[in-house]
């Protein structure tokens, strides 16, 4: 008799194809109207004060046309510079807060003010102390300033400095780097990695050299920037498909395999699935086991970018994959970043080692990009033991099980109050949506009143009827915190039927 | 939400008006001529119902022989 004796541990167990609870709900329809109500009216008292501008009764702020050009092209109506100087800079006090401490749990933000409704600013001098953080990408708390923690990381900058003064593939290639990529490795279970400076240019300076012309690349609708952008450098051909949306990924496939490519209708040198872990505008996490199963059958390859959720979500904090108990070697290329759950800055690429290698010969990052400075790196090294377990003791796996909870409570309390919230139940990235561009304001505002920090985001980061605010909970993040941030919530900014 | 009194209460509502329509987000002197303008045509409305409906639902009426 012959049989396979099979094993136990992570990736081997069958794919959980578990339905997720993923809600995308759909407000009422008087949200939409109300919402662009608001739009509209604020809209046309924009073209009023362009109009007095114009007129020459209002003196304009925003930068101008000379007189000897009036007559060329204009270069200040279209709609994106209308929307800055009439919907944009009325409100602008709630973006680029200036901090003046650690990005913690809790941080100061500098005060300031605005004589003229928000052309200029003034710091008054003070800070505002301890607002609770919930924009910082700080999921496992690892932006801390403990000397207990950082006390390799001090080591390390009195050994190699803190600049590196050249490129990976000139002379700055460090013996740190390479601790680095072999523990990255490790971590995900992978053959080889390699880590780069800067997050946004690992993905869009390393999809080139990896695809080209003559290739396809499948993007989801709601990719980050780095990724379109490190699509279009390529040269590649892009096809957009609906955003989780599995059956419009067949159908484009299928499309893709049986045309071939536009005029010639040859076959398609490569077919590049790029897909993210977590998506950071409505936290919804990729549906991995169904987009490997594609992948097989249609033998396409698969680009992970795991921005948010390495380190955040799954048992032990390796992300998606172990979120559904998948082999990660299945996945093609594996991407994530540095930035949100490590704190410090850079990113990653890893796979098998043959497509290590050769990124490491034709990437730009590589040959033109600074490396890693050695106290980011070693930052990275220490955050991994941690979580990994390997500095002897169990404080990274407390810090994933907090994560996980915190979400759990803050996710759970939310839907309570009945706010729509989108996204999977796990995943830390918790957008509320507020749809009205003015409620959008008026929370960022009272929330900083109440001494709470929050992103909101409105178009054109997102539809113009879906502004939101988006809380990123964070490992460091204790239960009162998240009680005030919550009851603060139920206060009188939402309409009276929580919408 | 608990209201301590009808002042809080009309606060609470004026600034849910501001925050629905998105006069919130303008100028002092802006809301106010936005809340002129409103409110002189809600008051132009009121005065033509006043004036000219009972007209026209008696007319009614009388068109359907209801009322003599």
């Amino acid at each position: 008799s012959s049989y396979t004796i099979q094993k136990n541990g992570p990736g081997t167990g069958v794919a959980n194809s578990l339905p997720r609870h993923e809600p995308f709900e759909q407000a009422p329809m008087y949200v939409a109207v109300m919402t662009y109500l608001g739009y509209g009216l604020v809209t046309l008292f924009g073209y009023f004060r362009d109009f007095l501008r114009a007129v020459g009764l209002e003196k304009c702020h925003v930068a101008q046309e000379r007189s000897e050009q009036k007559d060329f092209v204009p270069l200040y109506q279209d709609f994106e510079n209308f929307y800055n100087r009439n919907l944009y800079m009325r409100v602008r006090d709630n973006w680029n807060r200036p901090i003046c401490s650690l990005p913690g749990p809790v941080f100061d933000l500098m005060e300031r003010i605005s004589d003229d409704y928000n052309w200029t600013f003034r710091f008054t001098g003070r800070t505002i102390p301890n607002v609770i953080n919930v924009g910082s990408y700080n999921y496992l708390g690892f932006a801390e300033n403990n000397v207990d923690f950082l006390k390799t990381v001090a080591e390390k900058t009195q050994e190699y400095g803190v600049g590196v003064c050249s490129t990976r593939q000139e002379i700055a290639n460090l013996s740190l780097h390479q601790e680095l990529e072999q523990l990255v490795a490790n971590f995900l279970g992978l053959e080889s990695s390699m880590a780069f400076g800067m997050g946004f240019a690992t993905n869009s300076m390393n999809i080139p050299a990896l695809v080209g012309k003559g290739c396809l690349i499948l993007s989801d609708e709601l990719n980050h920037t780095s990724l379109i952008l490190g699509a279009r450098l390529s040269g590649a051909t892009i096809r957009v498909f609906k955003h989780n949306n599995m059956h419009s990924l067949e159908k484009m496939l299928r499309e893709a395999i049986c045309s071939g490519q536009p005029r010639t209708h040859r076959p398609w040198k490569k077919i590049l699935i790029m897909v993210e872990g977590i998506y950071s505008m409505e936290g919804s996490v990729v549906r991995l086991p169904e987009i490997l199963a594609l992948k097989k059958k249609y033998k396409a390859y698969l680009y992970l970018d795991e921005a948010h959720s390495i380190g955040a979500v799954g048992p032990t904090g390796r992300g998606v994959t172990e979120l559904f108990n998948v082999n990660a070697a299945d996945v093609d290329i594996m991407m994530g970043t540095f930035t949100k759950s490590f704190g410090a800055c850079g990113g990653y690429i890893a796979g098998k080692k043959v497509l290590v290698d050769y990124i490491r010969r034709h990437s730009h990052s590589a040959i033109y990009a600074t490396a890693m400075s050695p106290p980011v790196t070693e930052q990275v090294i220490r955050a991994m033991k941690c979580i990994m377990g390997q500095d002897g003791g169990d404080e990274g796996i407390r810090r994933v099980r907090q994560l996980a909870e915190n979400t759990r409570y803050f996710r759970a309390r939310l839907k309570e109050m009945g706010f729509i919230i989108y996204g999977n139940d796990d995943s830390p990235v918790v957008p509320i949506l507020l749809y009205m561009p003015a409620k959008v304001v008026a929370f960022a505002r009272e929330m900083l009143r109440r001494k709470i920090g929050v992103v909101v985001v409105g178009f054109p980061a997102t539809p113009i009827t879906e502004a939101r605010a988006r809380f990123c909970l964070s490992a460091a993040h204790t239960r009162p915190m998240l009680d005030q941030s919550n009851l603060l919530i139920l206060s009188r900014l939402s309409h009276y039927h929580t919408v | 939400m608990d209201f301590k009194n009808l002042k809080e209460y009309l606060a609470w509502l004026y600034f849910q008006y501001l925050i629905i329509t998105g006069i919130y987000v303008l100028e002092p002197w802006e809301k106010s001529i936005f809340n002129s303008v409103l409110f002189s045509a809600i008051a132009m409305v009121i005065y033509t119902t006043y004036v000219f409906v009972p007209i026209h639902v008696r007319l009614a009426l009388e068109f359907f022989s209801v009322v003599q």
